[in-house]
């Protein structure tokens, strides 16, 4: 198995995912730098990451959508490789029109950064034998509450692509909601793609992959991407 | 240049310079200086290019030690951790820029800390926050506290690093003069470091980075002068920044360094393009001649004199060896940086600046030939003969007045004492704080901000060598109103503070940064102030074995009020870096396990509650008989707290600060999530100072008990004092014969600390 990390000028989660994907779950992983026309050959799972792409100046992943490697990565989901977008990368897979609706500013106004709880909601190839589970998982953003129009969301439910939503901890802390942002639904990460092949989410499975750095329920989904690479 | 003002002593005087300075420099330059002359001048001798006040007793700090690859003097202190592998770290102040723009004067607070940290050749990985607000019901305090911690999160976050701890306290002395200090930790190759020389005559100049505009002129100068009112007057001075443009040149700078085509680097911070290429040849030994007629700008008719002292941020000025100029550029073009080369080393040592009367790039047209030189100094009369001031030291008279407080009479009740501290905005959660902060990007944040007593990050080192992990914690802390009451202690108290803090999660110190934060040095009190608080920070080291690497100096931090001048709270915050021998050193503040023993380790004090925040809360001021500390037994408590966590001794460790024992206690149950049942060693009274006092070198230890022995063991050699408190277990503090606390009570009340001022 193969994957890429693309860097964006401002994608500062980069290494979070290479290292991750590499030193963790041990796949063959290089960044592609957002210049770059074409990934590499052989590439299964594409990665857009974490961070503040062009600076976010405009609206949250608004500009990466026209980087020159963009092309390629439609490709490759047409053709049905992986893709995942953590955070930043789902701000620009909605700016992109690869997931529909959008990621505005979540409904307190401030960044937060903390863990939350997420139940996989959907099958997929990240998310193989995990649906019902609950995972912990760190957030860190500002723009992170989904929001789409009754049609889409209808359609996301009745196609089940919801692959996470936030739920709440067993004894809630009432000083802070299980939705961190607001978001519809409570929507965490969306599936889509031809074959499901899409997945974006706002909470890092990346920072949380590690005993050291607090739990392993992130690595969950990078062991299910190999699987699905695996099986193709 | 024709509407340039005539040079006079009157200018000189604007220009923050004295009459004997401005006298000095014109008999070493032999002439009137031109205007922009008399601009490098004031920013180059100002308090804060020059350290004028401040150097003859900074020479006072130990800054030797085995590991310190670069002592203070660079642009970032260098420790080594080993295997071919440093850490580069140092603090610095924004204060006044962030009193005037909180959002603008923090953010680029941090931005200016994680340029000193990269230039040096290493990627920053880790920032601290040390801030200081006015009282909570000030009614600035909100604003500013909304506007500094959002200025922090915009800058870090979108830079991509990690701030992982810090401190806030509030008290009245800051109500017209916040402290915003930033620290930065940077990792790096030990044999690739990179410093701000101008080495090699006829080597290229090249400006790299953020255009030049007319932001933050002057601010070195503003940084030097206290505060009068209508100071908002002076926003245009502070910078505006641009984390984005500042990615884009760490990831430009880092590719350069790799490339090795640079002799020296250096950012463009306070007072701007003077100061970097002035330093830069000053430490090189040689000039240096600059174009400006070729500096990338982004405000029309910019004069030499507003070029010179710019302080636009996201700016580096680098030397190439000759001939690599076109990699640096290709580099550049490759991270969307702009990068031109403006100048050249000399062999003058003179500080020399050449542009054309009128001519603007911006206007399209090719640079003239021939620029006519504007600047002629001689270098070192700009930093070596810069003037150096043993100012006068007066023991403040009225000091030891406040010492004498009766604390009798105060309402005391420990139930609600206990809630009420633990709910004090100088006392409990800073979670309103630290989740507005990016403290996990990197994937390295092993204890997160709030979850033990300093906070410890992985460092991924990795190069064609190899690859390897290394740990290392890193806490600030200083407590000024210790240092109000008694400079020299309070300052030695902030030293073991930081230190003991890096103990407690199983750290051993290996340096320490400093940001001096003080009054005006004009007045003999405050200088007196500085002077002690030195002699107290070079105690501790030397106890310690702690060396100091690098450090800032912030003056003029005070504000003319009706009744005179009124200056912050002495505070000399330090950042103490420490380095664990194996993942398994780490020790967390919670109690952890049902039946463990809790212990109180260290000396058991005088129960003194002077500057404590108890009494200060009670009487409304900053008063009583502060603290002594014993610096052999605070040494002797941290080298046994740090061989007991590298033998797996602790079940947890929490150091006994703001709120004293009790609060510690508390705070050990809420992280842990967990009661205990306690009660008091004979030494300790039931009184305010036995529960709340903030006596120094002290810590709540538990223990499980299987190695009870062998800890005893380990205490019983190190000669500290060791008292039992209790047992951990249940749902409740429980302090036998006096009162108990529910899990749930105490998390609240410490959960809504900022409240008050954020709201819930």
């Amino acid at each position: 198995m193969r994957a890429v990390v693309i860097q964006f000028p401002g994608s500062n989660a980069d290494f979070d995912a290479l290292h991750t994907l590499r030193d963790v779950v041990g796949v063959e992983t290089s960044y592609v730098f957002h210049k770059t026309p074409t990934l590499p050959a052989g590439t299964d799972l594409v990665v857009l990451p974490g961070g503040f792409s062009y600076g976010d100046y405009l609206r949250c992943g608004a500009i990466a959508r026209f980087a020159p490697v963009m092309a390629d990565v439609r490709r490759h989901v047409e053709r049905g490789g992986l893709l995942l977008g953590i955070c930043n990368g789902f701000q620009i897979l909605t700016e992109a029109g690869l997931l529909p609706g959008a990621l505005t500013r979540n409904a307190h106004l401030r960044f937060e950064c903390r863990d939350v709880l997420v139940r996989v909601d959907a099958d997929g190839p990240f998310t193989q034998d995990l649906r019902g589970r609950v995972l912990r998982l760190p957030i860190a953003h500002a723009e992170g509450r989904y929001q789409a129009d009754e049609a889409t969301l209808q359609s996301l439910e009745s196609k089940s692509l919801v692959a996470f939503r936030y739920v709440p901890a067993a004894a809630p802390d009432a000083r802070l909601p299980a939705n961190p942002n607001g978001s519809l639904h409570d929507i965490a990460g969306l599936y889509g793609g031809p074959r499901r092949n899409v997945l974006g989410l706002m909470p890092h499975p990346e920072r949380m992959a590690e005993p050291i750095l607090g739990g392993t329920d992130g690595r969950l989904l990078f062991h299910s991407a190999v699987r699905a690479a695996l099986a193709r | 240049m024709s509407r340039e003002p005539a040079v006079t002593p009157e200018l000189a005087r604007e220009h923050g310079l004295t009459d004997d300075e401005y006298a000095t420099a014109l008999k070493a330059i032999g002439r009137t200086p031109s205007f922009p002359e008399l601009g490098v001048l004031s920013v180059m001798w100002s308090e804060h290019c020059s350290y004028k006040s401040s150097r003859v007793h900074l020479k006072r700090l130990p800054t030797k030690g085995p590991r310190v690859i670069h002592g203070p003097g660079e642009n970032a202190g260098v420790v080594d951790i080993g295997d071919g592998w440093a850490v580069v770290f140092k603090m610095e102040s924004h204060n006044h820029p962030s009193f005037i723009e909180p959002y603008q004067g923090a953010g680029t607070g941090v931005g200016g800390i994680l340029r000193d940290v990269f230039t040096m050749g290493a990627r920053p990985v880790a920032v601290m926050d040390s801030l200081r607000f006015g009282e909570p019901s000030h009614p600035r305090t909100p604003g500013l506290l909304r506007g500094v911690v959002a200025g922090i999160a915009g800058y870090g976050n979108a830079f991509g690093v990690p701030t992982v701890g810090g401190e806030v306290q509030f008290d009245a002395a800051y109500n017209g003069n916040i402290l915003v200090n930033a620290f930065a930790l940077g990792l790096c190759r030990s044999d690739r470091l990179f410093l701000g020389q101008a080495k090699g005559v006829g080597n290229p100049i090249l400006y790299v980075g953020a255009r030049t505009g007319r932001d933050g002129i002057h601010g070195a100068t503003m940084a030097s002068a206290e505060f009068e009112e209508g100071e908002e007057a002076e926003r245009p001075t502070v910078q505006v920044g641009d984390p984005f443009m500042e990615k884009l040149l760490l990831e430009g700078c880092l590719e350069i360094f790799a490339a090795g085509v640079l002799e020296g680097i250096q950012d463009m911070g306070a007072a701007g393009l003077t100061s970097s290429t002035v330093e830069m040849a000053s430490r090189a030994g040689n000039g240096v001649e600059l174009w400006l007629d070729r500096l990338p700008r982004r405000a029309k008719h910019l004069t030499p004199y507003e070029i010179l002292l710019s302080e636009s941020q996201e700016r580096m000025i680098m030397v190439a060896r000759a001939g690599e100029e076109q990699r640096v550029l290709d580099i550049c073009a490759k991270w969307d940086l702009d990068a031109q080369v403006v100048g050249r080393v000399t062999d003058t040592g003179r500080f020399v600046v050449r542009a054309t009367p009128g001519y603007d790039p911006l206007s399209g047209a090719p640079w003239p030939d021939d620029p006519p030189v504007v600047v002629d100094l001689p270098v070192d009369l700009l930093t070596d003969a810069a003037p150096v001031y043993t100012r006068p030291c007066v023991d403040d008279p009225r000091l030891t007045d406040r010492y004498g407080v009766d604390a009798t009479g105060l309402a005391f009740d420990p139930r609600s004492d206990l809630l009420e501290l633990l709910s004090a905005p100088n006392v409990g959660s800073r979670a309103w704080i630290y989740r507005q902060y990016d403290h996990i990007v990197r994937d390295g944040t092993m204890v997160r901000p709030g979850a033990g007593d300093a906070a410890v990050v992985r460092l991924y080192c990795e190069d064609e060598r190899g690859r390897r992990e290394k740990l290392i914690a890193m806490s600030s802390d200083c407590n000024g109103r210790f240092c109000e009451l008694d400079p020299r202690t309070g300052a030695a108290m902030a030293v073991a503070e930081a230190c003991r803090n890096l103990a407690c999660v199983g750290a051993a110190p290996i340096g320490l940064t400093d940001c001096l934060n003080f009054g005006n040095p004009q007045r003999p009190e405050i200088m007196a102030q500085f002077r002690d608080a030195i002699d107290g920070i070079a105690d501790a080291c030397k106890a310690l074995g702690v060396p100091v690497v690098s450090g800032n100096v912030s003056l003029y931090n005070e504000t003319t009020e009706q009744g005179g001048p009124r200056a912050v709270l002495p505070t000399p915050t330090i950042g103490a870096v420490g380095l664990f021998e194996k993942v398994s050193d780490v020790v967390g503040a919670g109690f952890r396990t049902a039946g463990d023993h809790v212990f109180v380790l260290g000396p058991h004090g005088d129960d003194r509650l002077g500057g404590s925040e108890w009494l200060t809360r009670r009487t409304g001021r900053v008063c009583g008989r502060p603290p002594s500390i014993d610096l052999a037994a605070e040494a002797a408590l941290q080298s046994l707290l740090v061989r007991a966590a590298r033998e797996g001794l602790l079940a947890s460790a929490h150091d006994c600060a703001e709120g004293g024992l009790l609060v510690a206690l508390a705070e050990a149950c809420i992280l842990g999530q967990s009661g205990a049942v306690v009660s008091l060693p004979a030494e300790y009274a039931v009184t305010p100072g036995g529960l709340f006092g903030e006596d120094p070198s002290r810590v709540v230890v538990s223990v499980t008990p299987y190695v009870l022995e062998l800890f005893s063991r380990r205490v019983a050699e190190a000669g500290v004092p060791c008292a039992f408190l209790g047992r951990v277990g249940g749902a409740s503090l429980s302090l036998e014969g006096v009162a108990s606390w529910g899990l749930d009570e105490m998390r609240e009340a410490h959960a809504s600390a900022l409240d008050e001022i954020v709201g819930r």
